[in-house]
């Protein structure tokens, strides 16, 4: 939706719509140490409670996130809020009920709200859905340590609006961000062989963020960059909620087939040595 | 059933009696377990028994899955949303399945590529590669189906653009291609049917397994000498092969683990490094994604399906002599299919008398070739059809056939092959010293 607003908008500056994806046309990812990256990474909850205040305050306006049921604001490995809070939390929402054929303050047992404004993509699975870092082709193993980089593009994106480059045309619509990829792109900023001489594109969205949208109740200082970090966490948190019980599975598999391995190591060896003449047995 | 001789079940209580004169179910499971083995076999015979614990691992998650999804496609995609968020352990489960699928088929090109490295294909194990290039085709049909389930982008414009290639056909191809996804699209009866096969499939790939081990229980295994057992005698036989049980099931476990141990850490801490970002947005019949890439496992014979563009000469040339029937979208699809199709008929292309690649010393080095070329096809796959890569993929397909259709045909007449050991025996105890005592 997003995207084909950007790239209907653009249209008289782009030649085509496909041109914008055509190679050389790369966003500018900044890789943020997110608390949660790497095998032993966790979801820091208060990081991810302030994060729930800038999707509410500020995203919440026009995104959805459909996917994401309410009462897991309370669960452990995520924003962890006392069960009254997630009640509280949740009655800000009106939710259509069909039973009662109207609507009705929301219950823990529903979903954050769908998209709300036309042309906002949901939430739920943003941090999944795009990567800062590409697959298997591109950083390779480095993925273990810094996973897939969708929260890192999440923070690029918010901190990305920039005035538009020099070489663009100044009567263009909308506004210029590093990090979006997927907008029109000005033919005057390609060089001969058609490769972007500047990262990013047109976006439809306006600058959500910037600085102080929202006051923070452990006292943290709302800059730009640190709302961008805790949203990303935040939304990060939404799209992978049991990463945490998924990490500590991956870990206790790893540890009781290690132990498994070297007690089958040690009897396969015993057992094959009559066969292979060793004296060792 | 087995063609080493070895000692066979015997009924020792009247329990036992009475049931193997009625159904000697338990004698089957022994001579089954009990085969005599070759005792030379080296690490590369463990990916059998991998990809029947990747089966089993693949059903065993699959039907719990299908417990909790919804076939529909306005339903489907928030139905993996919910096992992901709302079913107990339903996200460990669903990051099981959807990684084991690229487990399997890590195993299978590696078992592949032994038997293509020791000629396991070769007489008299014809009837067992060709059961198991079926297997492979129809995992392939099966990872493919799976992959659409999620109804994500890229499952929506994968099964696109994998049907379209039945639409490739001359004359019949559109008709086809609409009996396959059920109406003209992709749509909800393409879901509905592409789920229901695969949940049958598993079924069938596990009944074609029982086959292909019937089959080589028969011949007994290949080893990495190519000779075969001696059968003249139980003693004969006795000196090449060591039971199934316990020495190579333990042996097979232990690598098994060790696997597991890598599995479980792309499990736990990368379940999302081998797929595709664009496959957790929805599918939308309105968007296209900018790359539409299969899964890695497809990528080296969608190398070879982009390979063959209109201005090749080859195509070309197929295009005129045929009145413009196979154009270079339909020589693309014969090459896809054609690939695999020329990998089964190895045992009628390959003319040498040596099984083993270990006493071919031109094969060692074609083979080897073949195996960095695989590589390269996988990799050239998955870079965008312009620049250098078409003309790299066009090398390495063409490679492809060359190495099957021309080199070992060739070989096995122009190679002067290195002695061979005349028994199992001699080879193993080369490896690990005489026996102070007679086996056993």
């Amino acid at each position: 939706m997003f995207k084909k607003t950007g790239i209907a908008a653009l249209t008289a500056l782009s030649l085509s719509a496909g041109g914008a994806f055509a190679a050389g046309a790369e966003g500018h990812i900044e890789d943020v140490a997110f608390s949660f990256e790497g095998p032993f990474g966790t979801f820091d909850e208060v990081q991810l409670q302030r994060g729930l205040k800038v999707y509410t305050q500020v995203c919440a306006a026009c995104h959805g996130m459909q996917y994401v049921p309410l009462r897991t604001l309370g669960d452990k490995g995520g924003p962890h809020l006392p069960e009254d809070q997630v009640f509280a939390f949740a009655e800000q929402f009106e939710v259509f009920d069909p039973e009662l054929d109207d609507f009705r303050p929301a219950k823990p047992t529903d979903h954050f709200p769908a998209v709300t404004s036309a042309g906002a993509p949901d939430l739920s699975l943003m941090a999944k859905k795009r990567a800062g870092f590409h697959g298997p082709y591109g950083t390779g193993i480095a993925q273990l340590f810094k996973g897939m980089g969708g929260p890192e593009y999440i923070y690029s994106l918010m901190v990305g609006y920039h005035d538009a480059p020099e070489c663009a045309p100044e009567d263009f619509p909308g506004s210029y961000n590093a990090a979006f990829t997927a907008g029109g792109f000005p033919e005057e900023c390609k060089d001969e062989h058609g490769h972007h001489t500047v990262p990013g594109s047109w976006i439809a969205m306006g600058q959500p963020l910037w600085g102080d949208d929202v006051e923070y109740d452990d006292g943290t200082e709302a800059t730009l960059e640190q709302q961008a970090e805790d949203v990303a966490a935040f939304l990060m948190w939404a799209a992978e909620p049991k990463m945490m019980a998924r990490q500590q599975a991956g870990l206790t598999g790893v540890i009781f087939l290690t132990v498994l391995s070297v007690l089958l190591y040690l009897t396969n060896k015993r057992l094959w040595a009559p066969i292979k003449h060793r004296k060792d047995s | 059933m087995s063609g080493i001789p070895h000692d066979h079940y015997e009924p020792a209580t009247s329990g036992e009696k009475w049931l193997h004169s009625r159904l000697p179910i338990v004698g089957l499971l022994y001579d089954t377990i009990m085969i005599p083995t070759p005792k030379n076999l080296n690490w590369m015979w463990i990916w059998g028994i991998v990809l029947t614990f990747c089966l089993a691992l693949q059903i065993v998650t699959g039907i719990i899955l299908a417990m909790h999804y919804t076939p529909h496609v306005d339903l489907a995609f928030a139905s993996v949303e919910h096992i992901m968020r709302n079913v107990n352990g339903g996200h460990f489960i669903r990051y099981l399945h959807m990684n084991g699928a690229s487990l399997f088929f890590v195993a299978v090109y590696l078992h592949i590529f032994r038997g293509l490295y020791y000629g396991s294909y070769k007489a008299p194990r014809e009837v067992t590669w060709i059961i198991g290039m079926l297997i492979y085709v129809l995992m392939m049909g099966t990872a493919f189906m799976g992959y659409v389930l999620p109804w994500g982008q890229m499952s929506f414009w994968g099964a696109t653009v994998i049907t379209g290639l039945f639409g490739a056909i001359p004359f019949i191809g559109d008709a086809i291609q609409t009996w396959l996804l059920g109406g003209p699209a992709v749509d909800n009866a393409t879901l509905n049917r592409f789920f229901s096969l695969h949940y049958l499939l598993p079924f069938v790939i596990a009944a074609l397994v029982a086959l292909h081990i019937w089959a080589f229980h028969t011949t007994g295994n290949n080893n990495p000498t190519g000779i075969d057992v001696r059968r003249t005698s139980k003693a004969e036989a006795a000196k090449d092969t060591v039971p199934f049980w316990p020495y190579f099931v333990i042996k097979d476990l232990f690598a098994l683990a060790v696997i597991m141990v890598v599995f479980f850490a792309v499990v736990g801490f990368m379940p999302n490094y081998l797929g595709h970002p664009d496959n957790y947005i929805e599918a939308n019949p309105l968007v296209t994604p900018a790359h539409i890439v299969p899964e890695w496992y497809f990528l080296p014979f969608y190398a070879i399906l982009r390979a063959f563009t209109a201005d090749v000469w080859v195509v070309m040339f197929t295009n005129w002599i045929t009145g413009g029937i196979i154009d270079a979208k339909f020589f693309g699809v014969i090459a896809m299919f054609g690939a695999i199709i020329v990998m089964a008929l190895a045992p009628w292309l390959d003319t040498s008398s040596v099984r083993s690649g270990r006493y071919r010393p031109m094969f060692k080095w074609w083979f080897w070739l073949f195996a960095v070329n695989f590589v390269v096809l996988t990799w050239v796959g998955a870079m965008p059809a312009e620049g250098i890569y078409p003309y790299i993929a066009l090398i390495g397909s063409a490679y492809w056939f060359a190495y099957f259709l021309v080199i070992l045909p060739l070989l096995g007449v122009i190679e002067k092959p290195e002695a061979q050991p005349a028994t199992i025996e001699e080879d193993f105890e080369a490896h690990y010293g005489q026996a102070q005592t007679p086996a056993e």
